[in-house]
């Protein structure tokens, strides 16, 4: 079966760091992707290439059996026009570390506004699945209270109803519960495990809570410097680990 | 005090006539403020080396010497505006340079998060400017905007100085048939004060309708 | 019409005297400025919550009122209490007390910028009040506050030919004067605009050479 994601040969600098090292990752339709390492180690730019935050400056990346960036030498064999990221980034959702929910409107209005603007819903019909998906991660209740009322808990839970709404294939999950007080981190856990039951979303997860892995994951990938240095189902990488690298991140881990 | 009072109808036509410069060359001013800031950090150089232009050339001249040119040396090129439309091009093109640092400034405060989610969301480049920065941008702009039609009412008393007969006009020639200047001048300033505060008193009143939600009281 | 330049280059002489004007006024106002807005944050920070108040108002009023007016008010009012002063020094003491009100917001930014833990810090070590101004204080507050300093010079030199109202022979006077004397404006007007540009494009990174220069080592980029 075709891969829902593809990394191919990628190459991402920052300057003169090298963030992914001719970087090869695949992920299946449906898979739920936990990726740990330490700061730096490139799993969060992986993201953020998915989510056309980032361009590389080498390899391919493919979404759905399509290609989102195609680059030798750093020069483009696929053109890449605001039609097609447009269009590439209808398959793909992100949840944020910081929320990145909108300011100035309500949490109705966060989850209602992209079906209307972007997807040409009428304000009834998005405000009705916004109120079907607020309900679902239990925020029934704050439809119309503005982010700056709600707690990390409640808006990253808003957040993740957000991205929902735009159906996408392809989930991320940026470092979702590092902002969060220690106990606002279940709360938001529980939605995401509540999203793993869906079999067709595919789901990657950047996170420092082996808590968080062993409640998600099908697949850990430790990653090191850009590579993934061991991966396997969480109860191997996670209580079990064969390389030194990853024990070592591990132990370090647990103490904090 | 009697003086103010004879004079009334004099002072309350330069009123007229400083309000109405005001009011159009604030408008010309925040237009010139958005283009000019929206063209200042555009892609294109064929938007960006014009804005540039715009914003150096009228912020580093005088603001006199923008109008003396508008009345006394477009003339001699053929083209004759009025006094009115001297004054208001003049102040608002000078006004608008400044204020294109307020609206650069202001959609540079509202965090990268938030352009990355609309990006996440799918938004395009102009929704995400008109439903996700521009209102954000808007509360912090509303002061700003503010205090800068505070200084185009500053500025439109310049029009006196080419015949235009606005409030400081009208008080120059109350003064120059009257010896009683304390009296004329300080009543002159006061209405300039009193203005100021009605307009700084609406700009606050702008911001707050703005910060609904923002700054999580609710409001 | 033509721009005639054997015209600018006669008239250049008396614009460039006129620009030394400029610069004088520019430069004695804004000494006056610095002066007249210390005189006035301190009041501002004063104890009494009166003084405070007024001079809040003082201030505002100052901001908020033309500048032109003010040169006027000095220019007309002061003799009626017997001082008269001559037109350059009416207008940069109108001029120092204008921006002075600039100054006193700026000082006053640049104090309120100071962390709270700063002052709390300086009294737990026992400074006194003055002690804790000159060492920790000022030292934080200063380098922030110069480059407002800076634009309000710059403003103020755009504001000079304000002056011009009350005959002050700087730069835009005399421009306007040559102007009215030929029938020929394009020539002096144009000049003076430059004049202004060059002076203000040249203001700018000499304000960024001396913020640098102020700036302390663990805050240079």
């Amino acid at each position: 079966m075709m891969p829902m994601v593809k990394f191919e040969n990628v190459t991402k600098r920052f300057g003169a760091t090298v963030v992914l090292d001719r970087f090869d990752f695949e992920a299946a339709r449906g898979e739920k992707v936990v990726l740990i390492g330490p700061s730096g180690s490139g799993k969060s730019t992986l993201l953020r290439v998915l989510m056309t935050l980032e361009r590389v400056e080498d390899g391919m990346v493919m979404i759905d059996g399509e290609a989102l960036w195609y680059v030798r030498d750093g020069q483009d064999v696929e053109p890449v026009t605001q039609a097609h990221l447009h269009h590439m980034r209808a398959k793909v959702g992100m949840v944020f570390q910081h929320f990145n929910l909108f300011p100035h409107m309500t949490a109705l209005e966060n989850v209602a506004s992209a079906p209307r603007h972007v997807l040409g819903k009428s304000k009834a019909e998005a405000e009705a699945l916004a109120e079907v998906l607020l309900r679902k991660v239990g925020l029934g209740d704050k439809l119309s209270s503005y982010p700056a009322r709600l707690s990390g808990g409640q808006q990253q839970r808003v957040a993740i109803a957000r991205a929902m709404a735009m159906e996408p294939k392809v989930m991320l999950f940026d470092e979702v519960t590092s902002a969060l007080d220690p106990e606002l981190v279940g709360e938001v856990l529980e939605v995401m495990r509540a999203l793993s039951v869906e079999r067709d979303l595919t789901m990657l997860i950047v996170t420092h809570q082996m808590g968080v892995a062993r409640a998600l994951a099908d697949r850990v990938c430790f990653f090191e410097k850009g590579v993934i240095v061991e991966q396997g189902p969480p109860e191997q990488v996670i209580d079990d680990p064969i390389h030194p690298r990853t024990q070592g991140f591990l132990r370090a881990v647990r103490l904090t | 005090m009697h003086i103010v009072w004879e004079y009334r109808q004099l002072l309350v036509e330069g009123v007229r006539i400083t309000l109405l410069i005001t009011a159009l060359s604030a408008v010309l001013a925040i237009f010139m403020a958005f283009a000019s800031g929206l063209a200042r950090d555009a892609r294109s150089p064929l938007l960006r080396v014009p804005a540039i232009i715009y914003i150096e050339l009228f912020r580093g001249t005088s603001l006199l010497a923008q109008m003396f040119w508008l009345f006394f040396v477009l003339p001699s090129f053929g083209v004759n505006m009025p006094a009115l439309a001297c004054g208001v091009l003049a102040i608002g093109l000078c006004n608008g340079a400044y204020g294109s640092e307020i609206v650069r400034g202001a959609l540079r405060a509202v965090p990268r998060g938030q352009r990355e989610a609309a990006i996440a969301l799918n938004y395009s480049r102009a929704q995400t400017f008109r439903i996700i920065l521009l209102p954000q941008a808007a509360r912090i702009m509303a002061p700003l905007f503010g205090s800068l039609v505070i200084e185009i009412l500053k500025g439109s008393s310049l029009v006196s100085l080419i015949t235009l007969a606005d409030l400081t006009f009208q008080a120059k020639n109350i003064i120059l048939v009257h010896l009683n200047t304390t009296t004329v001048l300080s009543v002159v300033l006061v209405i300039y004060f009193l203005i100021a505060l009605f307009i700084s008193g609406g700009a606050r009143r702008i911001e707050r309708a703005l910060s609904r939600g923002v700054d999580g009281a609710g409001r | 019409m033509e721009f005639s330049f054997e015209l600018l280059w006669e008239i250049l002489p008396q614009l460039l005297r006129a620009t030394v004007v400029t610069l004088e006024a520019t430069f004695c106002g804004f000494f006056i400025a610095l002066v007249v807005g210390l005189v006035m944050v301190t009041f501002m920070r004063a104890r009494a919550r009166g003084v405070r108040i007024a001079a809040r108002l003082v201030m505002e009023f100052l901001r908020a009122t033309p500048l032109l007016v003010q040169v006027y008010f000095l220019f007309f009012v002061l003799p009626e209490f017997g001082i008269s002063l001559s037109p350059f020094l009416t207008g940069v003491i109108a001029l120092g007390c204008h921006y002075g009100a600039y100054a006193a917001e700026a000082y006053r930014a640049g104090l309120e910028a100071v962390p709270k833990g700063q002052w709390e810090a300086a009294v737990s070590l026992n400074y006194g009040r003055l002690a804790t101004y000159r060492h920790i204080v000022l030292p934080q507050a200063l380098p922030p506050i110069v480059p407002s300093l800076g634009n309000i010079a710059i403003a103020m030199l755009k504001d000079t030919p304000i002056l011009a109202a009350v005959t002050v022979t700087e730069l835009m006077f005399v421009a306007n004067e040559i102007g009215s004397e030929r029938f020929q404006y394009t020539e002096p007007v144009t000049a003076a605009a430059l004049i202004y540009l060059v002076l203000s494009l040249a203001a700018a990174p000499l304000i960024n050479l001396i913020d640098r220069r102020l700036r302390p080592q663990e805050t240079r980029a």
